[in-house]
């Protein structure tokens, strides 16, 4: 097993604030990872600054050959250049979807590939097509994104993210804005694609989704790592007090 | 002839505060001096802009005409001074009133004769068929022909048929504009001023001017670069416009002139200010010989002045509005927003992403441009630039533009400080999570502001960029200065030629009107089609029909 993901004492604060507090940790390869814990424990930031959306202050954090090591302290070009590269590996999706409301879901899911890959725009649009069949959206290319459900635009924007082929996938409370009713369909393609092998990273309140598919749970706490297993570990017998304090809230 | 000044900068009929105020005589000899006082000065003001008293002879001129005709003195420019206040002191001494001058804008002075403003209209007057429908003239003071001016290098231009394929200036609505017209097969230029006609022909602009002789005296000859060129071409006489009722005034100033003419004053007041000419000399002789003075003019009292009917107008005004102005605005105002939505989108960028000193710079761009008149820019950029050079010493620089790429420039870099503003509101309107989704899937930051950003922005901003091309396409007519021919500057035209300001007004206001429409429907058109939000009430009404889509499914 070779680890894809590598999060080496990772700090980042707001001001005076510490949001993480030193957090280290791997991801193997084909892994879904849940990380869970109570709101404003940094979940969200640690999510955020594995693709460099969010600039930690030290620390490493490595994505397949792609090293983002803040304690060699970066030139302002290198690290944009860094963190494009960084991205190109990693796809993303919001818990507000944020898809682009001018744009059809099918140009949505081209669009990447063509701009960033250089890709020929009938060989985007067809990858697009295939990965929109995949999510089930197959009856909605043409249709702007104001137009569809919660859970479709959520879809929508995992086929976008996967149309860059990622190594990783990074979720970001994915299921948090959107009706209990359509949560179930979004997580579906999630299953899917961790059978298929996709190496995930899931911010999520969706604790049955983590124990039933997680191979790993990771529980934040204040900024800090508490406690890294498997579901059954976490969630049968939590070793942290807090851990058993946020879960028993719950289940 | 003298020039015509733009109408918003200087209010009609205000009388030029010379040191007139009529003081009567018993001031002080009472008690309660101050409260004496201050009803004389209150009556005192009343009189000035209400009525003058009875000795004075009111007239009206517009002093920015220039020499040597009414000008500021250079001096003091406080006083006015030119050969017409001398000769409108000297008919006062004649007729024992005192002489008051009014200022009044050149194309107004007929009409503000009539009005009552003043009782006599002059300045540099000509004594055409036309005027006299309106008004009574008395005999001529002064008469002159036009005079042909080149730069000094020029030795093919000698009369008005050399300038056939050459670009000739001259001043707006005078007798040398209707020569030019009626010689044809030249590009004619007019301009308010004949200061910037001149400047224009020292520069290149122009191959030659035409100008009444007494201009081209005082604006052309002191120039080096200059030269007169070729005889007098044809002849004009000035005449005093008298309102038509007013017969008994008009004989008292005939008789004042001639008398004038007799002693040789009149003479002395033209040697002074280096005027004389064969023209007033032969007039002069033809006057004093024939008996009964300003016979001849006495007989057009009893044409009534007759508007066109509206019938008449459309035939008269729709041509030159439709056919000339109208094209011209169009051109103007298209290529100008043009310029305006590249650049000030550009602005917006720079001041919203690039580095320090750059987005200062655009910060300042916007301050500035939307902080200074756009009169004065367009003035500094046509007037300006080539002049560039003489104001920094460097005699090699400076750059000379068109009029049409002044006007364009200059309305469009005036609008680009609005529309970055409206692009800077309606690119941060654009949620944060747009940007970030963009950059996640590995764009740069100036890929996803093409791709993501600046089109979503660009449809927000729909309304308001519609709103400033409106407002530009009628700030278009301030191009006018800069010699261009456009709608505003054709009404001028039309109104000045056929006294109609509200007949022409009109029809003029009704066709930028409905020029603009179509651009106000194309925007909501636009708007509609483009806005992402209404998609889905668009779909719901196709619906109806049963094409288009489903709703979501739940």
């Amino acid at each position: 097993m070779s680890a894809i993901i590598s999060v080496n004492n990772l700090q980042k604060s707001y001001g005076d604030a510490a949001a993480l507090r030193g957090i280290s940790f791997e991801v193997e390869v084909s892994e879904l990872t849940a990380i869970i814990g109570p709101s404003g424990c940094g979940k969200s930031t640690l999510l955020r600054c594995l693709n460099g959306l969010e600039l930690f202050d030290s620390g490493r954090v490595r994505i397949g050959e792609i090293t983002l090591d803040r304690n060699d302290g970066f030139k302002q070009r290198d690290l944009n250049l860094q963190l494009r590269r960084l991205r190109e590996e990693v796809g993303m999706v919001f818990q507000s979807f944020n898809l682009f409301p001018h744009l059809t879901v099918l140009e949505n899911t081209a669009l990447a590939p063509v701009v960033v890959k250089k890709l020929d725009r009938k060989l985007a649009e067809k990858k697009a097509v295939e990965l929109l069949a995949k999510v089930g959206l197959s009856d909605r290319l043409d249709y702007y994104p104001s137009q569809l459900s919660g859970g479709q635009q959520q879809r929508a924007a995992i086929a976008r993210a996967l149309a860059m082929e990622p190594k990783v996938m990074l979720y970001d409370e994915p299921t948090s804005a959107l009706d209990p009713s359509l949560v179930g369909e979004v997580l579906g393609i999630m299953r899917r694609l961790d059978d298929e092998g996709m190496t995930q990273v899931v911010v999520t309140h969706e604790m049955n989704f983590a124990r039933d598919v997680a191979d790993k749970v990771l529980v934040l706490a204040e900024g800090e790592l508490i406690e890294r297993d498997s579901p059954d570990v976490i969630f049968s017998s939590p070793r942290d007090e807090r851990t058993r304090a946020f879960l028993q809230r719950y289940l | 002839m003298v020039k015509r000044k733009i109408g918003e900068f200087f209010r009609r009929g205000r009388p030029v505060c010379l040191p007139q105020l009529s003081i009567p005589e018993d001031r002080g000899r009472h008690t309660g001096l101050p409260l004496r006082c201050a009803v004389v000065f209150i009556l005192a003001l009343f009189s000035l802009t209400l009525s003058a008293g009875a000795q004075d002879l009111r007239w009206g001129g517009d002093a920015e005409g220039g020499a040597p005709y009414l000008l500021p003195n250079p001096r003091n420019p406080r006083e006015i001074v030119g050969f017409e206040i001398d000769l409108m002191n000297a008919i006062g001494r004649q007729l024992n009133r005192r002489s008051v001058f009014v200022q009044n804008q050149w194309d107004g002075l007929v009409p503000g004769l009539q009005r009552g403003n003043y009782d006599l209209a002059v300045n540099g007057i000509e004594i055409t068929e036309d005027r006299k429908q309106q008004v009574n003239f008395s005999i001529p003071y002064y008469a002159c022909g036009e005079q042909l001016s080149v730069r000094i290098a020029e030795n093919s231009i000698n009369s008005l048929a050399d300038l056939k394929g050459k670009v000739v200036g001259t001043l707006k609505a005078s007798l040398a504009q209707r020569i030019l017209e009626r010689a044809g097969g030249m590009e004619i230029r007019s301009y308010e001023n004949q200061n910037n006609a001149y400047d224009d022909l020292a520069l290149g602009r122009l191959q030659a001017v035409l100008m009444d002789w007494p201009i081209a005296v005082y604006y052309s000859q002191p120039n080096p670069k200059l030269k007169f060129t070729g005889p007098s071409i044809e002849r004009m006489e000035y005449g005093i416009a008298v309102r038509k009722e007013d017969t008994a005034l008009l004989e008292q100033v005939n008789e004042a002139l001639l008398a004038l003419i007799k002693s040789g004053e009149l003479w002395a007041i033209y040697k002074q200010w280096r005027i004389w000419n064969n023209e007033t000399d032969k007039l002069f002789d033809q006057l004093v010989s024939e008996s009964k003075p300003g016979q001849v003019y006495q007989q057009f009292t009893q044409n009534i002045t007759k508007q066109p009917t509206w019938r008449e107008r459309l035939k008269l005004y729709l041509p030159p509005l439709l056919l000339v102005g109208a094209p011209m605005t169009l051109l103007i105002s298209v290529l100008a927003m043009a310029v305006a939505i590249a650049f000030g989108l550009m602005v917006a960028l720079i001041y919203l992403y690039a580095p320090q000193p750059l987005a200062w710079l655009a910060r300042a761009y916007v301050e500035l441009f939307r902080g200074t008149p756009l009169l004065i820019q367009l003035f500094l950029i046509f007037y300006g630039l080539p002049n560039l050079g003489i104001f920094f010493g460097l005699p090699n620089l400076g750059i000379k533009l068109s009029p049409v790429a002044a006007a364009v420039i200059g309305l469009g870099l005036n609008y680009a400080a609005y529309e970055a503003e409206n692009y800077r509101a309606g690119i941060q309107a654009i949620p944060r999570g747009q940007m970030e989704a963009a950059l996640s899937l590995g764009m740069t930051r100036a890929q996803s502001l093409r791709r993501v950003i600046v089109p979503q922005a660009m449809r927000l901003v729909i309304p308001p960029v519609t709103n400033d091309f409106i407002a530009l396409f009628k700030d278009s007519s301030i191009v006018s200065v800069i010699t261009m021919v456009e709608l505003t500057k054709v009404y001028g035209q039309l109104a000045s030629t056929y006294y109609d300001y509200i007949g022409a007004g009109i029809l003029a206001a009704a066709i930028y009107f409905l020029m603009g429409l179509p651009f106000v429907r194309l925007a909501r058109w636009a708007e509609k089609r483009l806005a992402t939000d209404q998609r889905v009430v668009v779909t719901a009404k196709r619906r109806w029909f049963g094409v288009g889509a489903k709703p979501a499914e739940g």
